[in-house]
């Protein structure tokens, strides 16, 4: 194996497991250590650059980061670094002057953008404080669009909403409600828009064509129905409501059900457990509610009986499994289950019936726009898109940098930049000595467990729709888990012409993640390492060889828990703990954002 | 040295012994030798070694002396017994227990100072004795805790760090064993790992006396050019003669060798050292042409390493002293003690 190349801004971005998994890539060590350091509003700042939501993504995040996070390696259960996020929001103080506050002086260029989810708000986000003027359009009458409509407010309320998007309207961004837009070309021609970002989700509920689908009004599309509910179009459900689907949409399906009336929920699913697509603990939060989830069971065919639904046919599947993958499926019985409503909740498609087909954005084989998977232009100049109507359902924090990514875009295609040029991203490293045994970090390992986060209880909870179950943390349950998190971004730096071989650090460190040997391919280190490196995904850190021996010290990432015992034992500092800042570029990074205009003095 | 402790997380992979313990189960507490010392790498080695012996941790006894290797025995099986004697007298108290109990195993951890200055006499009668323990030298040519003077073991020639050039020829305690009759006899190397922890396990599988010299750096006040004893200069000069490997009884030899190349010698357990040659003109089995090649060796200022002597035939301290098989801890108080008029008996022999 050669020396790994450090210099690489990736190699120390992806020790930092949750910050690599992150989608903005939002420093989560370093946030978390403002939390520990009490000084909330600071981290929700932090949190606020790359993600913009923090105390909706607090609630309602997929957290890509929480199955990364090393602490689940090392022991069990990840840092609740979600949960920590809302713990900055809840308790930040005031944001006056900190966050940018229009109008802008403004730069004379225009841009649209469509729908008023988290892509949009983003693009405007990032590009209003530059001076551009942003008008969003939405077609309902809040601003918000899924994490609105199709989050219930048990779980999001209403005001965290109103709040944030709140920040991002108050830097003078235009936003027009009850406003659907048509038509593309009336966008592109008659209102003379410089470019246009479509953020409009991906707002169709896939159908599940049955036999009896459409001889009821009481069968139900996921999305739809939420929105209703949302929206207060509709106030009861069934007393047996049946959920086809066992995704995070079918979750709060069955959790508003039992809020709006049902007394009996059953979620259908046609695979066993672990074939599930809903989170982990959204499907907890669940079952805590007494839905019951029926595993192996293929939906058939609605029956109606007197005009009305009565219940539903299914197949009972049975599946042979081989390393966790299905190899065979056979149906084994029927079985009739009945029910007052059905709720499918199956998947969601784009649609884009208001886009005339002759304006130069190429649509695929599926109908989907044709989009660039890194500067997120369509194959008409002018036209961007961003969030699920770009690249299909995913999730929020996977739209906000779909917003951050076209924002770049923008910024450069109204500057007459080329938009296929990217800004890189960066690191920088800063030894954390402080003198002798002393580190500018808390390295103690604390040993202890993931916190729980209480709920309301369950008498209480289904009260009201928008009773919000979980609490949160308070500071002091917050002050525990911020000692779990391991500070991977302060980094094992190697220096190895300053080796002297002593073994020193081997010796010392607690997981057994160095050793130092002769040089080999990486498939023949890993058998010779201290202890077992399995888990090829994490890297392996070569170093060039060591001046004595000519060796190569090499360190397996996956369990460093960053105690910085190889640095303290290391006599000629060949070891250095050096925090490393990523830098995940923004639209007008290094650019002096615009004045806010001149208000009249009173 | 560190304030921070090392964290009791550990690599949730680790491989188990037959007791279902782990390397991490064999630690003691933190050191507080400087960072960078070559003792804690033979205390990692020690570790290494009674993990891989699966040793119950209560069956050890650790001894010392004085000095910053006599430090070394609480940072190694925090589960065993231990005993930090007065300078230079852990042979003694090494003799005493194991009279008293020779169920245990005995891990004796001394310094050059230690051992050939003011401990000398103690040293060379316990080797005399045979006495059945494990004892390591931990070899840096100085004394540390004063702050870097010579020490007997200090090569002609070598430089201090202020830069005073030693004269005194040194003791060299494997030639010492040899000529004493010792039935195991090596020598190796802090940093060599591959080397020391199978030579460990041998010596506790040895019964006598068996001699571990290890080449130490001290990291702070014998680290530097014109010193024989840096890690540099050790790594230069050290030749292993035989490489040791070790298999446990009834064990299987997992290594395969050429024809001619290794030579078993089984020890009286069962157990079995693997001796391979690197060194063709060496033979670890003859005393007198092992000693006249380490010798001849370190007159181009060579350390021959490895385990340069062992004979198993020797008969050890409880056998030349014909006690009984089990602890005195374990003989009944009336057998043990047999009172006054037993005693009057045995005296009135000698009228």
């Amino acid at each position: 194996m050669n020396p790994t190349d450090t210099a690489n801004p990736d190699h120390y971005h992806r020790v930092v497991d949750c910050q690599w998994a992150c989608p903005t890539h939002t420093d989560v060590p370093e946030y978390i250590r403002l939390i520990a350091q009490g000084r909330f509003t600071d981290a929700y700042l932090l949190n606020r650059q790359s993600n913009v939501f923090p105390g909706i993504l607090g609630r309602v995040c997929d957290r890509p980061c929480e199955p990364a996070c090393r602490r689940g390696r090392v022991e069990e259960k990840p840092v609740a670094i979600c949960r920590l996020k809302r713990v900055a929001a809840d308790l930040k103080g005031e944001l006056t002057g900190r966050v940018p506050r229009g109008p802008f002086e403004r730069n004379g260029r225009r841009i649209a953008c469509v729908g008023a989810g988290p892509a949009s708000l983003t693009v405007a986000n990032d590009l209003a404080p530059l001076g551009y003027e942003v008008v969003i359009f939405e077609r309902q009458q809040v601003p918000g669009g899924l994490m609105r409509s199709n989050i219930p407010s048990f779980r999001l309320p209403q005001s965290v909403l109103d709040e944030e998007i709140g920040l991002i309207l108050d830097m003078g961004v235009e936003l027009k409600l009850n406003a659907p837009i048509g038509s593309m070309r009336d966008l592109l021609e008659k209102q003379e828009f410089n470019a246009v970002f479509v953020g409009s989700g991906a707002p169709k509920g896939k159908e599940l064509e049955l036999p009896g689908r459409h001889d009821t009004d009481r069968i139900h599309i996921g999305i739809d129905w939420l929105e209703s509910v949302a929206f207060e179009h509709i106030k009861s459900v069934g007393e047996r409501v049946l959920i086809i689907g066992v995704g995070n949409t079918a979750m709060d399906c069955c959790r508003s059900s039992l809020r709006m009336g049902a007394k009996s929920v059953k979620v259908m699913a046609r695979k066993p457990r672990g074939f599930f697509k809903a989170s982990e603990w959204e499907l907890e939060d669940a079952e805590a509610e007494s839905v019951e989830i029926i595993v192996n069971r293929s939906p058939k065919k609605f029956v109606i009986e007197n005009g009305k639904l009565a219940g539903m046919l299914f197949d009972q599947m049975e599946y042979e499994l081989k390393d966790g993958r299905i190899t065979a499926e056979r149906v084994v019985g029927e079985e009739l289950i009945p029910c007052d409503d059905v709720i499918l909740a199956i998947g969601q498609e784009n649609a884009f019936p208001w886009i005339e087909r002759d304006l130069g954005i190429e649509f695929d084989q599926w109908r989907v726009p044709k989009v660039d998977a890194q500067t997120f232009q369509s194959t008409n100049a002018k036209v961007f898109f961003g969030g699920d109507a770009a690249f299909g359902p995913k999730n929020i924090i996977w739209a906000v940098e779909h917003g951050h990514q076209a924002a770049i875009s923008l910024h450069s295609f109204l500057q007459g930049q080329p938009v296929a040029e990217r800004p890189k991203p960066g690191v920088k490293l800063q030894s954390v000595k402080m003198g002798v045994h002393e580190w500018a970090y808390s390295n103690d390992y604390a040993p202890l467990e993931r916190r729980l986060v209480p709920h309301v209880s369950l008498k209480e909870r289904f009260k009201k729709l928008n009773i919000e179950v979980e609490l949160g943390y308070n500071a002091d349950v917050a002050a525990q888990e911020v000692q779990r998190c391991l500070n991977c971004d302060v980094q094992t730096v190697f220096e190895a012409k300053l080796c002297i071989e002593c073994d020193a650090c081997i010796d010392v460190c607690p997981t057994d993640c160095l050793t130092i040997t002769h040089g080999g391919e990486e498939a023949d280190l890993r058998t010779r390492l201290r202890a077992p490196a399995r888990v090829t995904a994490q890297p392996l850190v070569v170093s060039g060889a060591l001046p004595q021996t000519g060796r190569v010290m090499v360190k397996d990432e996956n369990l460093c828990v960053h105690c910085g015992l190889c640095a303290e034992r290391c006599p000629t500092a060949a070891w250095d703990m050096q925090k490393s800042t990523i830098h995940w570029p923004h639209a007008g990074d290094g650019e002096t954002a615009c004045r806010p205009k001149q208000r009249q003095s009173a | 040295m560190t304030f921070m402790a090392k964290p009791k997380v550990a690599h949730p992979e680790l491989p188990r012994n037959a007791l279902g313990l782990t390397r991490r189960d064999y630690e003691g507490s933190n050191s507080t030798l400087c960072a960078g010392c070559g003792h804690d790498s033979i205390t990692a080695s020690i570790v290494e070694a009674c993990w891989a012996n699966a040793l119950q941790p209560q069956n050890l006894v650790k001894l010392s002396g004085i000095g910053c290797s006599s430090k070394t025995t609480a940072y190694f099986v925090s589960g065993a017994h231990g005993f930090n004697s007065v300078h230079g007298r852990m042979p003694s108290v090494a003799t005493g227990a194991n009279a008293a109990n020779r169920k245990l195993h005995y891990i004796g951890v001394s310094g050059d100072g230690d051992t050939l200055s003011i401990g000398l006499g103690q040293f060379i009668h316990a080797i005399r004795r045979n006495l059945n323990m494990v004892y390591i030298i931990e070899n840096n040519g100085v004394y540390g805790l004063t702050k870097g003077q010579f020490s007997a073991s200090a090569d002609v020639g070598t430089k201090a760090k202020k830069g005073e050039v030693n004269s005194q020829p040194p003791i060299d305690p494997v030639q010492l064993a040899l000529t004493l009759g010792a039935s195991f006899v090596a020598r190796s190397f802090s940093g060599d790992k591959a080397q020391l922890v199978p030579l460990i396990q041998a010596a506790m599988h040895h019964q006598g006396f068996a001699l571990i010299d290890v080449l130490s750096p001290c990291v702070t006040f014998n680290d530097h050019e014109g010193s024989t004893r840096s890690y540099a200069y050790s790594r230069e000069h050290y030749h292993e003669a035989v490489h040791t490997d070790f298999v446990a009884p009834a064990g299987q030899i997992s290594v395969s060798y050429a024809a001619g190349e290794a030579l078993p010698v089984t020890l009286h357990d069962g157990s079995c050292v693997m001796l391979r040659k690197v060194d063709a003109s060496f033979d670890a089995t003859n005393r007198g042409t092992a000693l006249a090649r380490i010798r001849e060796r370190l007159r181009d200022n060579e350390y021959l390493t490895g385990l340069l002597h062992v004979s198993d035939s020797q008969a050890e301290f409880h056998d030349l002293n014909r006690t009984p098989d089990e602890a005195l801890n374990q003989i009944p108080y009336a057998q043990l003690n047999p009172g006054s008029a037993a005693l009057a008996k045995v005296l009135a022999r000698f009228r």
